[in-house]
């Protein structure tokens, strides 16, 4: 230790004392970060010593020692700098090769937060047209303007699924996915949920939630009290429609297995974030003969739920279902503008795939994410 | 005002974190940050309710002798039984510790139930694939041959029988499957952004119903 004190005290002496000579040593404020980075960067010199001192001098004080890093290394980001006050580093070899070895000093960085990440310019650019986009979608749905869209064969099968088990007297599953509220899959999931729910209050349908979070089945919960609420039926609502089951993947695969085995809906709805248990979920119900309708975004269960289900909402589809279910004209004016982006989308990749191929990467790069 | 609040409350949230993914600034991020820690807060406050609703719609049914009660009992004893060794029988030590009663309970019981709702995956994949493999139309003969090359490519066999399969198998999953994969994943990403906006727009109102309470 003592010696490595030594070392560090000849090298603060040699730097402060030595004239700038080496090699260059470039220092510039971390861009697009929240301040306090200031990264330094040099060049490979001929025979790298063992290790590199990080020496660092602010105004009013000598050079002081602020890392020791590994000799093989160009880059380094100095993560203590404070925001404002101005800085010149310099690097000096330690250990074998290191003798004498030092870099010139660094112009003078200072160190400031960022209040644009460059970086994520390209997905400002499309989220701010596509806001602007939808905005202008609402507003013309709000002036009375209608849009045709495909018919999605698995939502009108939701209506149809929720009027058979209505006529055969049981009960409609509703399994929302595995993953928490946060999950953007599990609040769309919700959202169609509010829709199932305000039909099987209608038709007095048992309805049956079972929740894999207790956040989950808190939204829920609400979800389905309201939707009784709006069509009326808030007498038919009971408390145990929703039911929080446990937050363990198989343990709530078993739980939902059972309901299904047990109670034997007619209707089993799979909407929202699934994992490993979508087909164990899928078959099972496809054992008790109910017609089962799932939807997901996530692509690697998407197969799973096509063997096993009788329809199966994909992807941008299963996103779409609150808009085609309700059919608020708001909600519809969304649709046209995601649908208006992505032939935008469509129409960006091939000329950017043209550009590419005549030699011109400049729209390609500007895609590029971090 | 029960309609409006909820909806007011996800509208600044929304864009507030908007904002926060565009803006590295402490004075943005950090209260970004915060924000990400009260969701933690508030999920946590969430078990209690998760917790009040498990015991009350089992003890109920235990009460009421309804169908499959045994299986209602089973249940709340098991979770006050682990409940209370993870509390109270933990030996000064952290009750996920080794050899703690709470550590015995899951690995000897937990871990091995959910090996074997895991394990059934096997079998429930066998009798998918049989119905997926039933050849009634061209895009199901398609589909056959497609797995057929990659379930043959993807092994030593594969190779053994014509050194072409496996390069045909990885074909397949590098170009055609790539390919619809992607498009599904891009049209599910807008999906995911037109959701958010009509949340954070106040324009997606389900989940903020007047309810009945």
């Amino acid at each position: 230790m003592k010696k490595f004190a030594a070392w560090i005290l000849l090298l603060v002496l040699g730097a402060s004392s030595t004239p700038a000579f080496g090699f260059p040593l470039k220092a510039v404020d971390t861009p697009n970060d929240k301040g306090n980075d200031i990264t330094l960067s040099w060049p490979a010199p001929p025979h790298p010593p063992q290790q590199w001192v990080v020496l660092r001098v602010e105004p009013g004080k000598s050079f002081a020692a602020i890392d020791t890093i590994g000799g093989e290394l160009t880059g380094f980001t100095d993560e203590t700098a404070k925001n404002g006050v101005k800085y010149r580093y310099r690097l000096a070899g330690l250990g074998a090769g290191g003798a004498g070895l030092f870099s010139d000093y660094s112009q003078e960085a200072v160190a400031e937060p960022s209040w644009f990440d460059t970086g994520k310019r390209n997905v400002f650019i499309v989220i701010t047209l596509f806001l602007a986009l939808v905005l202008y979608y609402i507003g013309q749905a709000q002036r009375g303007k209608i849009w045709n869209f495909r018919p999605i064969a698995g939502l009108a099968a939701i209506e149809e699924a929720i009027g058979r088990s209505t006529e055969m007297g049981k009960g409609v599953l509703y399994v929302p996915g595995v993953q928490d509220i946060d999950d953007i899959q599990t609040i769309a999931s919700m959202i169609i949920l509010g829709n199932v729910a305000r039909m099987t209050a209608k038709y007095e349908t048992p309805l049956m939630v079972p929740a894999n979070s207790p956040a989950v089945y808190t939204v829920a919960d609400e979800v389905v009290k309201g939707a009784y609420s709006d069509v009326g039926r808030a007498d038919a609502y009971r408390s145990d429609l929703v039911r929080y089951i446990t937050s363990e993947q198989f343990a709530y695969v078993a739980a939902v297995n059972g309901m299904m085995l047990r109670e034997r809906p007619a209707a089993n709805l799979l909407l929202g974030a699934f994992f490993a248990e979508s087909l164990l979920l899928a078959e099972t119900g496809h054992e008790t003969g109910a017609i089962q309708i799932a939807g997901t975004a996530n692509v690697h269960q998407l197969p799973f739920f096509v063997v096993a289900c009788d329809y199966t909402l994909i992807g941008e589809e299963y996103y779409a279902a609150s808009a085609y279910l309700s059919k608020d004209a708001r909600l519809l004016g969304s649709l046209k503008a995601s649908d208006t982006v992505k032939i935008l989308l469509i129409l960006t990749i091939v000329l950017g795939c043209v550009l590419l191929t005549l030699g011109s990467p400049g729209l390609a790069e500007f895609f590029a994410t971090q | 005002m029960k309609r409006e609040i909820p909806l007011l409350i996800s509208m600044a949230a929304g864009i507030f974190v908007l904002i926060g993914f565009f803006v590295p600034h402490p004075a943005i991020r950090n209260t970004y940050d915060d924000i990400q820690q009260w969701v933690i807060i508030v999920v946590a406050f969430t078990y209690v309710l998760g917790m009040a609703n498990l015991m009350r719609i089992n003890t109920e049914q235990i009460q009421r002798r309804a169908k499959d009660w045994p299986y209602k009992l089973a249940l709340v004893l098991s979770l006050v039984g682990t409940m209370i060794v993870g509390f109270f029988f933990s030996r000064g030590s952290h009750y996920l510790d080794d050899r703690t009663g709470f550590s015995w309970i899951y690995l000897t019981f937990y871990s091995s139930m959910s090996s074997t709702m895991f394990s059934l995956l096997a079998f429930f994949i066998a009798s998918a694939a049989f119905r997926a493999f039933r050849v009634r139309s061209v895009e199901a003969l398609l589909l056959a041959i497609a797995a057929l090359i990659l379930m043959i490519g993807r092994v030593p066999i594969g190779n053994a029988i014509h050194p072409a399969i496996p390069q045909i198998a990885d074909w397949l999953m590098e170009i055609p499957q790539n390919a619809a994969k992607r498009g599904i994943l891009m049209g599910a990403a807008l999906g995911v952004i037109a959701t958010g906006f009509r949340v954070i727009l106040g324009i997606e109102r389900t989940y903020g119903s007047e309810g009945g309470g």
